[in-house]
């Protein structure tokens, strides 16, 4: 079934899951997978997501809604995030954002009727000294001008950054993977009640 | 101006003095193994190995790491809060990075990852803590593509899983990332977010972190600049680090200095002495406000900070007598303003991040938060009245009762009120909401009342269901 | 402190050990001993300093989530603004409620939660019972000074069958959602979003369609829930209202009856701490619907001529006594026969006990419609549902508690979960508890003895077991298995669990009472499958169905059926005409519930009191008093002309029940736990032969909501029965070659029918389930209650 997570998504999600002391610390991670895989989070994905950790659809959507990076309907293939918290602000972030809107043709927090931009006003980037910036998918420009944004939006436009931008849904591009004859495994708080191999004994500790 | 900046490095700015975390800055590769090892990398490691995880502990503890998320606790005492024989314990390291004015912890990440992987190491050997989740902003690509790729590196290198360097010490360090929301890095909220829930703070005391944390079992939970302090300490010694900075604010810290000065950066200060002016005015610093205007007023650290003036600049960076004056140190970010600066509408901006990022939980920050966003929109916009004045006063006093910290002022003739405050939530959010706008209206109530228009105003009666 | 004490000065110092567990503290100035872990809010209502709070609730967990319980606490750093719902006392700890900072702290939240709130408190129901309502006037500034557009959103919507939300109105307290979550376990209703759009929401096309909705409505502090059942019927201040016991199943909560005009219109769960915690299940909660139903019978009929007529008392009751009398003539007092009285009062089983063997003189009494559990379940040293819920392990042998006694389920889910208890589940079906249950052990019909022999061999269940107190929950898991099997399964856990106490899960409302009360066969008496055939073979000359419905209720339809046709004479007492009475040459129209008083007993043997709300409809009366106007006509005197004198005659001759007086009851809130003498069962194991593997093993139980006439006459509540279809295995559905939601034929030594067949893995592999009673075709035809067990053969088409 489509909008669920695929195959290999579930493979993979059952791999995250298993890292984690219990399932449902996996949550916002998967909702990212299902966001990766459809460029949005859908009511399937969210009901498989709660079939894979253990909880209803309801608790998965608390969740979900509760963070700004998750999305419930299509946005654009560039999702273009204009900082406006102070230290931006005060650098011009204003001006920066009308020049968008204008250039775009579309105010902030709509998508271009071509489904390739999406502008959203964001809350600080931690990038508040390199004023003012933005983020494209969730990757950084710094001190921001005008110009700058024009000959941005045109590599975006003609797939020159193809190769540093993935499209909207992709954060990371690198997982970890924990090789398993390295990996410790995942410490369940039920299990465990006795101090890790290395620590002395209590006596010790006591001082 | 002299100091040298590196395009890797974005925004921070090297200079003629020691670096504790910023180290190997200059190697546009740090965040490769290779460079990591050729560069003095995991010899703090093997050195803790080397001692008891007891005498670890105790170097962290005599050292004073001061914690650099915001509360500026020390690291050794808190990891000596873990109630006795309680297993397991984990440590959740704290990279959600949103305070406004805010860049460090993910230059960190991003330039040096491995030394925070390291840090991670060490301080989970020391206070046997068995599993480590490292929690990166959701906004945070690169930093996350980073810390994967050095953490799978070490991985296949055995300084992460099990038995680390051949010792019986074993632990995975878990990469694990947000997805947007700024309360996240409230610690307890952290948490939370880490069992899937929504990012709400839980209430402390009696029971911190250190106590109940993650799963309910004893969590330290630790900042990326805190750990990644680590790895000089162990390889270099409590001696080398005390000699840096006074014996209450040892070592350096990260503050990144944004706004009107000439040279915005990210500078590795010495704790304790360093002051204000020295980071703003000084030549291998900031170099001055720009086109040389007059310094109006700075947030000394972070938005939640409440504001400084220009009487505060010969202040060092020293928790005691920062909050003495009125605001803290925080998460080591400095917001400057110079004259030309509307601050009506500079307070606006962070009064709309903390309304949008209160998590809901709290009736006075739920529902005054975005009662202070409207009268702040509406008196930027000018359509205030006085009465909005007062009631922005009025709205503080039900989310922070009591007098509210300022720093003293000549111009005004103000004597301080010591940091901290009352507040009626849980969490900071709420008060840091009405922080910028209490300042503001303290220390230029005159530039309110230049905006506002004479309008009357008539109250709604509470009793309107008889 | 007198210190001339001759004992000190005769110097031997009186000892006395501090309590460990005692905590001193100030508040507001005076000392106070609370006990360790107290919260600060609870410490200070328990001395009366009230402090005002809308999230926190004593039965769930603590969230300081909407700041109202703010008060000035000081432990040694000076007084600061703490929220006294979330810290627990400390020695020396010095609390002030009354602070100018607490005020003032209570007073800004009350305003903050009013500057999004619609104030429509005239179209609210809460309106006159509403927190909000109350501690804005209590404890509020009096004036607003938010002069903004409100939140707005789309009033009100339902979230189910039966709960409506209406968001504008929510203060995000976090009551229903921790109620849903923590105590129900039907976490359908979450927050969404953050911040100032926070709200709460169910997920699309998953509505809240929870058994305990009800509850949330009850818990809400404001109106944001609101009951289909009650919206717009009345204001609380026009409300009248009384204390009871909800007789729906046996569990016996303890509520408040409300009405209206002398119409019932709500029920509210009180507290009561060994009992329900002031939880309700919504069958519970609205089937009050029923009593006000236009069908019910509000006067006595007789049959004219083929039909039933409605006719004055006398006319019916001399009919009635008429009819007892010629069967006394042709058969003897042994061919008149008295089943049911399991819905009614104390008092009615008293005199119908009364009435039956020594009025009428007839042994054949029972109370029970042979879908039961032996009534000398009884007669095992019996447990309380607090010792059940604070049993180090449960031994649980029951039908599915959350379909059955509901409440009970919520108390042993709490149980499991805060870890105080762990529950061994033997099962033929998977249970609502099976997600809690330590080990579930499956099983099939008639194996129940050797299942729990098994568990001898198991080291984990013998150390478990050996932990600490055991408790045994046993009733009727199927109802196409002999009852006798429940009683073989005590006798087995009572093998390994020796001393173990045993709570009977028994349903109906006031069957242990109706036991208690002696609706029992006298010597020689029959039960009531023997009845039923006596009656089949023409050996009974009157039948008297005493508040109860045979054709719906036998798990034997067949042997209903030929019980009711085999009766020259039936007599009925009832509040409905049902299938079965209305072949009755009489039926005499009963009081319900909320129309009168008395007592009733619940499965642990608490006899708690009845109110008498509203007045009977038309002319009906109470059962005892329909007894002792026949006895009169019949010659003989039950010398009671009330119900006081009822319960005073049972208090004096029910061996067991001398606590229970009128007067003890009238001051103990929680009632009189009370057991009577009956010897237990004892074990009779008949070998049954083995399960062909072409047949699958019949399994029949209740869901909370099915046929009967108090869910089927509330309207809010009748369309929340199930399909009656044939759940199976999904694996022994590929095995018979179906699929799911196919027809399937099913075929037993009785009958073949037709059942649509749906994929459940709830159901042990081997076995099927059919629910009871449900619309559709009746399982009942297969089921020959002669039979330990029922195998079905099922062939898809
Ligand atoms: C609203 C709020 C936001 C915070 N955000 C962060 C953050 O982004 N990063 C961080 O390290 N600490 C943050 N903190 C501080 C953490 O709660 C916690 O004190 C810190 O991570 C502990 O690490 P440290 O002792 O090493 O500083 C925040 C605190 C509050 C109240
Ligand atoms: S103060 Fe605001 S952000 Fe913090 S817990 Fe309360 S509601 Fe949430
Ligand atoms: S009652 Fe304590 S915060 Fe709500």
């Amino acid at each position: 079934m489509m909008a669920r997570l695929n195959e290999a998504n579930v493979v993979y999600a059952k791999e995250i899951i298993g890292r984690y002391p219990k399932a449902r610390s996996a949550t916002i991670i998967l909702l990212h997978l299902a966001q990766q895989q459809d460029g949005y989070v859908t009511n399937e994905a969210i009901k498989h997501i709660g079939e894979l950790v253990g909880a209803t659809s309801a608790e998965i959507l608390g969740t979900a809604t509760f963070y700004e990076m998750f999305k419930f309907e299509p946005v654009g293939k560039y999702l273009i995030n204009i900082c406006s918290t102070m230290s931006c602000a005060l650098m011009g972030a204003d001006e920066l954002m009308h020049h968008a809107e204008h250039k775009l043709g579309i105010k902030a927090g709509s998508t271009t009727p071509d489904g390739l931009f999406t502008l959203e006003h964001a809350e600080c980037q931690a990038a508040c000294t390199e004023a003012p910036c933005l983020q494209v998918n969730y990757r950084h420009r710094y001190r921001v001008t005008p110009n700058d944004l024009d000959a941005l939006l045109d590599d975006l436009q003609n797939s020159r950054l193809d190769g540093e931008v993935p499209p909207h849904g992709t954060v990371a591009r690198v997982r970890q993977h924990i090789p398993s004859e390295r990996a410790v495994g995942a410490v369940p708080p039920d299990e465990v009640n006795i101090a890790p191999e290395w620590m002395p004994a209590p006596a010790e500790a006591q001082k | 101006m002299n100091g040298a900046t590196y395009p890797h490095a974005a925004g921070f700015v090297a200079g003629d003095r020691p670096r504790i975390v910023t180290s190997r800055f200059e190697f546009d590769d740090a965040h490769s193994l290779e460079r990591y090892l050729a560069t003095d990398g995991y010899k703090g490691l093997q050195a803790a190995l080397a001692k008891s995880p007891v005498d670890v502990h105790a170097d962290v503890k005599s050292a004073t790491v001061l914690g650099r998320g915001g509360a500026g606790f020390p690291a050794g005492v808190k990891w000596g809060l873990t109630p006795q024989a309680v297993w397991p314990r984990y440590l959740v390291v704290n990279g959600d990075e949103s305070e406004p004015g805010t860049y460090k912890d993910r230059l960190l990440m991003e330039v040096d990852p491995h030394q925070l992987i390291e840090g991670c190491l060490i301080a989970c050997y020391a206070a046997g803590l068995s599993q480590c989740f490292l929690y990166i902003r959701g906004e945070m690509a690169v930093a996350q593509e980073r810390v994967a790729t050095a953490l799978n590196e070490a991985y296949a290198a055995g300084y992460v899983g099990k038995n680390i360097l051949g010792s019986n010490f074993s632990v995975d360090i878990v990469l694990h990332w947000g997805a947007g929301a700024y309360v996240v890095g409230e610690e307890t909220a952290l948490i939370e977010s880490l069992e899937g829930n929504r990012g709400m703070p839980r209430l402390k005391p009696p029971f911190f972190p250190a106590a109940i944390g993650l799963y309910g079992m004893p969590t330290i939970v630790n900042n990326v600049e805190t750990l990644a302090n680590l790895p000089w300490l162990m390889q270099h010694g409590v001696e080398a680090y005390t000699a840096i900075g006074t014996p209450t604010s040892p070592g350096t810290r990260m503050v990144a200095v944004s706004g009107h000065v000439k040279r915005p950066g990210v500078y590795e200060i010495v704790n304790g002495t360093t002051t204000f002016r020295e980071l703003l005015y000084g030549d291998d610093f900031c170099g001055g406000i720009r086109d040389d205007n007059q310094l109006k007023a700075f947030v000394p650290g972070g938005g939640s900070a409440p504001w400084f003036l220009p009487d505060q600049l010969d202040l060092p960076f020293e928790a005691k007598l920062v909050s003495a004056e009125g605001s803290m140190l925080g998460s080591g970010a400095v917001i400057v303003m110079d004259d030309t600066t509307d601050v009506v509408a500079a307070a606006y901006t962070l009064v709309r991040f903390y309304a949008h990022e209160s998590c809901g939980k709290c009736t006075p920050c739920r529902e005054g938060a975005p009662w202070l966003e409207r009268i702040m929109k509406r008196l930027v916009d000018g359509h205030g009245t006085t009465r909005d004045l007062d009631q922005l006063f009025e709205i503080g006093q039900m989310i922070c009762p009591g007098e509210f910290p300022h720093p003293s002022s000549e111009r005004l003739g103000l004597e301080a009120t010591p940091f901290p405050f009352r507040m009626t939530t849980i969490c900071f959010v709420g008060p840091s909401a009405y922080t910028a706008v209490d300042s503001a209206l303290t220390l230029f109530r005159d530039e309110f009342e230049a905006k506002i228009v004479q309008r009357t105003f008539i109250p709604v009666s509470v009793g309107a269901n008889q | 402190m007198n210190t001339t004490d001759p004992a000190t000065d005769a110097g031997s110092p009186p000892v006395v050990p501090p309590d460990p567990n005692e905590v001193r503290l100030t508040i507001n100035g005076s000392p106070v001993v609370a006990r360790k872990g107290d919260l600060v809010i609870a410490a200070a209502e328990r001395v009366g300093d009230y402090i005002p709070r809308f999230c926190y609730h004593e039965r769930m967990s603590s969230v300081g989530m909407c700041r109202m319980c703010l008060v000035d606490i000081d432990t040694g750093r000076g007084p600061g603004l703490q929220a006294s719902c979330m810290v627990t006392v400390a020695p020396d700890m010095v609390v002030n409620t009354q602070s100018q900072a607490a005020l003032k702290a209570q007073e800004s939240i009350i305003e903050m939660l009013l500057v999004n709130h619609p104030l429509d408190c005239p179209v609210c129901d809460k309106g006159g019972e509403c927190p909000l309502q109350d501690q804005a006037y209590s404890h509020g500034p009096g004036e607003s000074r938010f002069v903004e557009e409100k939140r707005h959103f789309e009033k009100p919507i339902a979230i189910s069958d039966l709960v409506l939300l209406d968001r504008e109105r929510c203060i995000l307290c976090d009551r229903c959602t921790r109620f849903a979550d923590e105590v129900a376990g039907d976490a359908l209703i979450h927050f969404s979003s953050r911040g100032n759009d926070t709200q709460i929401t169910t997920f699309p096309d998953e509505p809240f369609a929870s058994y305990f909705s009800g509850n949330t409505v009850q818990i809400c502090p404001v109106g944001a829930l609101t009951a289909k059942p009650y919206r717009f019927k009345a204001r609380p201040w026009d409300l009248d209202q009384s204390e009871s016991t909800c007789t729906t199943c046996a569990v016996g909560c303890r509520t408040v009856v409300q009405s209206s005009q002398d119409v019932l219109l709500r029920y509210q769960g009180v507290d009561s701490d060994p009992v329900n915690w002031g939880w309700l299940c919504d069958r519970g909660r609205f089937n009050f619907e029923a009593v006000n139903s236009d069908d019910r019978l509000g006067a006595p009929l007789v049959r004219v001529d083929e039909e039933l007529q409605p006719t004055t008392w006398n006319a019916a009751l001399a009919r009635a006594a008429e009819l007892i009398t010629e069967a006394k003539a042709v058969g003897g007092a042994g061919s008149i026969a008295v089943i049911g009285g399991a819905r009614g009062s104390n008092e009615d089983a008293y005199a119908w006990a009364r009435l039956a063997h020594d009025v009428i003189g007839t042994p054949n009494v029972y109370p029970q419609m042979g879908d039961g559990a032996q009534i000398n379940l009884l007669g095992f040293d019996r447990a309380t549902i607090d010792e059940a819920a604070n049993a180090a392990t449960v031994i649980l042998m029951a039908p599915d508690l959350k379909e059955e006694l509901p409440v009970l389920y919520l108390r042993l889910r709490d149980a499991a979960q805060k870890r105080r208890s762990r529950i061994i589940e033997f099962a033929q079906k998977r249970s609502g508890l099976s997600a809690q249950a330590w080990k579930t052990i499956e099983y099939h019909a008639g194996g129940i003895t050797e299942a729990v022999a098994a568990c001898i061999n198991d080291p984990d269940i013998v150390r478990q077991l050996a932990t600490g107190s055991v408790v045994i929950v046993a009733g009727r898991a199927n109802l196409a298995e002999h009852p006798r099997e429940v009683g073989n399964g005590v006798i087995a856990a009572l093998q390994i669990a020796p001393g173990a106490k045993v709570l009977p899960a028994m349903r109906r409302g006031n069957v242990v009472g109706a036991i208690e009360m002696g609706l029992v066969p006298g010597d020689g008496g029959m039960p009531v499958l023997a009845i039923a055939n006596a009656a089949a073979a023409g050996n009974v000359e009157c039948l008297v169905l005493l508040g109860c419905d045979p054709l719906a209720d036998f798990p034997d339809t067949d042997l209903a059926r030929r019980m009711m046709a085999g009766s020259p004479r039936i007599i009925a007492i009832d509040t409905f005409l049902t299938k079965s009475n209305a072949s009755a040459d009489v039926v005499l129209a009963a009081a319900a519930y909320g129309e009168k008083s008395g007592t009733t007993t619940n499965i642990e043997g608490r006899v708690t009191t009845l109110a008498a709300k509203v007045t009977p409809r038309g002319t009906s009366r109470p059962d005892w008093m329909i007894a002792v106007e026949l006895a009169e006509l019949l010659g003989g005197d039950l010398g009671v002309s009330s119900v006081d004198d009822l319960t005073e005659a049972i208090a004096a001759n029910i061996d067991g029940f001398g606590e229970a007086t009128v007067s003890a009851l009238r001051v103990a809130r929680d009632g009189v736990v009370c057991h009577g003498t009956l010897p237990p069962a004892t074990a009779r194991i008949v070998t049954i032969d083995e399960r062909n593997n072409y047949d699958y093993r019949l399994v029949v139980s209740r869901k909370l909501y099915d046929n009967a006439v108090g869910t089927a006459k509330s309207p809010s509540l009748a369309h929340l029965t199930v399909a009656s279809e044939l759940h199976m295995h999904p694996l022994d559905i590929e095995r018979v070659g179906s699929t799911d939601g196919a027809d399937v034929k099913v075929t037993s030594k009785r009958a073949s029918m037709v059942f649509k067949v749906v994929a459940d893995d709830s159901v042990v592999r081997g076995s099927a389930w059919v629910p009871f009673n449900q619309p559709g075709p009746s399982i009942g035809e297969l089921i020959d209650s002669a039979e330990v067990i029922t195998d079905v053969r099922v062939e898809s088409f």
